[in-house]
């Protein structure tokens, strides 16, 4: 006699508490704070950040603890969480041509006025292990000045001065918002934007790889990258003026790109653009190389049918969240249809080996 | 858990997929856009269904999950814990018992009634998509009611194996206009998608919404030469006896010896509770071990 499984439940409290051991791992070893996280894995706590659309160290911080440190879990329980949260109004669009740079590079000239600041780079580092940071060794003496505060002008800017460079008209129509409205296509450029700058690191990283290598080719060059903090402004009603609320760190990338002119414009440099929460370099590039690719069409380019250059593809596959789900969903029973499959099979089987015998008799 | 409004979503969002469920239940097998929330579950899990069921329940309800057709399922357990914990409303696995059922693949094998609403959890909405991959082709196919496509999958289907390859999700049209996509539920489902109760479709990840009313026509796509079969295995159920369920195979020893079972486990347990058994159930009144 057969007894079917039974106890789905008991098995999920039991995983759910075997995982909550995993994660403290051993017990005497000290437990991690948050703040501890937040501080010293920022990079880890910015792209969760970034990608959970939630700009709160501390949430994101505590999301990478419990996620033990599984970045794509990490930021599905900051989405989960900014789900549940109302929506109190919106702020001023942030102006980062007035942001406290840490850093600020420009690739397209020597110097520009507010020079170039490489600030907390990884850049020239050479990729060597620190075995001095296994043994907790001393912070060596750093010098410090003040952070680059007031205007530090666009380099892209001087370009557009000259007419060198496509400008960008100012637009007064609302921007669509993803998170409350569903995903349309064709997108305009502000939703292909949002979309982007939550996407998978990973992902707009390879597509902007991509086009590098020759996948709808646009030569950016980086006409600048900023990182800094900027204010974020909001209009009180009640007061009838606008209040600074808080302060974002952000990394902005203009990427300058060689455009030869079309039939309805003339040859001039265009622009990619890429706005990411926190310090975000990579992803800030990546994003604007994507943004550029995506723009053929407004800018009047040919259709290389590269992937880079489709927004329907790029925009439907760069959320880590909608793909990692979709893509575990297979661990799910799936022995009813998997039945349905073995039954038709064995019928065709069944009739094509009939046929076959036919066949030699 | 008061941190959280009524079956977890807000207020505002409710009334935003009411009305999508609205115009589905008006426009029957269109695929309407609604704006899909994040939910604390991962995409293709049911979040579709979730925000769906989540959009009809009250507390006076009485909600049934199953996956697969069972009520023990992982995925069903979890789903149902998470409206147990959000909205603490009554939970049964009785079929009949329930006023709102959401599943995973499977219909109810006893047939429902007009006051209940049945939620299908969807992975993939468009029933067109893996001949069209891309959303702006597809909708345009739809609004011209331009389904040549399809018949042609279906006709190749028959000259390369004789028969329609399709053995689950297979393609319904739904009052003669909209081509749908029934979910993954077996083909043997079917025939029962024209049903009293009405059947509401959740695709989260992929934002859309879509229903069925209550009595509406819905045909199986076929040919008048190779008419549609809604097939099963050709056994009976080796628990319940029944004849005419969903069945189950299970391998029971390395021999590779197998018995069949109905998928849906409160029909299986109902009748087996009546007195209907199978060849390898215990005698009946007999206290299983």
């Amino acid at each position: 006699m057969y007894v079917a499984v039974k106890g789905g439940e008991r098995a999920i409290d039991n995983a759910h508490s075997w995982l909550a051991e995993e994660r403290r791992g051993d017990t005497d070893i000290a437990e991690l704070s948050i703040a501890q996280i937040r501080e010293q894995l920022s990079i880890a706590v910015n792209r969760v950040m970034a990608e959970g659309s939630l700009y709160d160290p501390d949430l994101a911080a505590l999301a990478i603890k419990q996620a033990r440190g599984d970045m794509i879990e990490a930021i599905f329980l900051i989405r989960a969480y900014r789900t549940t949260l109302p929506r109190i109004g919106h702020s001023k669009p942030v102006d980062t041509g007035a942001m406290a740079c840490d850093r600020r590079i420009s690739a397209t000239f020597k110097d520009a006025p507010g020079g170039q600041v490489l600030g907390p780079t990884f850049d020239y580092t050479h990729r060597l292990l620190d075995f001095k940071l296994a043994a907790e060794g001393e912070l060596p003496e750093t010098p410090k000045d003040a952070p680059l505060k007031g205007d530090m002008p666009r380099i892209t800017e001087f370009l557009n001065r000259d007419g060198l460079i496509q400008s960008e008209d100012r637009g007064d129509e609302t921007p669509p918002d993803m998170t409350r409205q569903p995903m349309e296509y064709p997108a305009n450029r502000a939703l292909r934007l949002q979309a982007l700058t939550r996407g998978d690191e990973g992902f707009v990283l390879a597509m902007a790889y991509s086009t590098q290598r020759g996948y709808a080719k646009n030569h950016p060059f980086v006409g600048e990258l900023r990182i800094g903090t900027v204010g974020v402004e909001m209009d009180i009603p009640e007061l009838g003026f606008s209040v600074e609320i808080g302060e974002l760190t952000l990394s902005e990338c203009e990427t300058v790109n060689q455009f030869t002119g079309s039939k309805t414009e003339p040859p001039q440099f265009t622009r990619g653009y890429g706005l990411v929460f926190g310090q975000s370099e990579r992803k800030a590039i990546s994003m604007a190389l994507v943004d550029r690719a995506l723009r053929w069409e407004e800018l009047g380019e040919d259709n290389k049918g590269a992937p880079a250059q489709d927004e329907e593809f790029v925009l439907s596959h760069a959320d880590n969240i909608q793909a990692s789900g979709f893509l575990e969903h297979i661990k799910l029973p799936h022995y009813v249809d998997f039945q349905s499959e073995l039954e038709l099979v064995r019928k065709i089987r069944a009739e094509a080996m009939g046929a076959h015998r036919e066949a030699a008799e | 858990m008061s941190d959280y409004n009524f079956a977890y979503l807000d207020e505002q969002t409710k009334r935003m997929i009411r009305r999508a469920i609205l115009k589905g239940v008006a426009v029957p097998g269109y695929q309407v856009p609604f704006a899909s929330r994040e939910m604390p579950m991962p995409y293709g899990w049911g979040t579709g269904g979730v925000q769906v069921s989540a959009a009809c329940l009250t507390p006076e309800d009485t909600l049934k999950v199953i996956d697969q057709g069972a009520d023990d399922t992982t995925n069903a357990v979890s789903i149902r814990k998470f409206f147990e914990k959000t909205a603490e409303v009554a939970t049964t696995e009785h079929t009949g018992e329930a006023t709102v059922i959401q599943t995973r693949h499977r219909i109810p094998e006893e047939p429902l009634t007009e006051d209940q609403i049945l939620v299908y959890q969807v992975p993939i909405p468009e029933p067109l998509r893996f001949l069209e991959p891309r959303e702006t082709e597809t909708r345009k196919m739809h609004a011209l009611e331009e389904y040549g496509l399809m018949h042609v999958k279906l006709y190749e289907d028959i000259s390369r194996h004789g028969e329609i390859a399709t053995s689950y999700a297979y393609p319904v049209k739904v009052e003669g206009r909209y081509v749908m996509d029934p979910s993954p539920i077996p083909k043997f489902d079917n025939p029962k998608l024209e049903m009293a109760a009405i059947q509401l479709f959740g695709a989260g990840r992929e934002q859309r919404i879509y229903a069925i009313p209550p009595y509406t026509q819905v045909v199986s796509l076929d040919f008048e030469d190779y008419p549609f079969v809604a097939s099963k295995a050709n056994h009976a159920c080796a628990l319940c006896g029944a004849g005419d369920t969903y069945l189950d195979e299970v391998i029971v020893d390395d021999e590779g010896g197998r018995m069949y079972v109905c998928s849906d486990t409160d029909y299986c347990s109902g009748r087996q509770d009546k007195g209907h058994r199978g060849e390898m159930a215990a005698p009946y009144m007999e206290v299983a071990e």
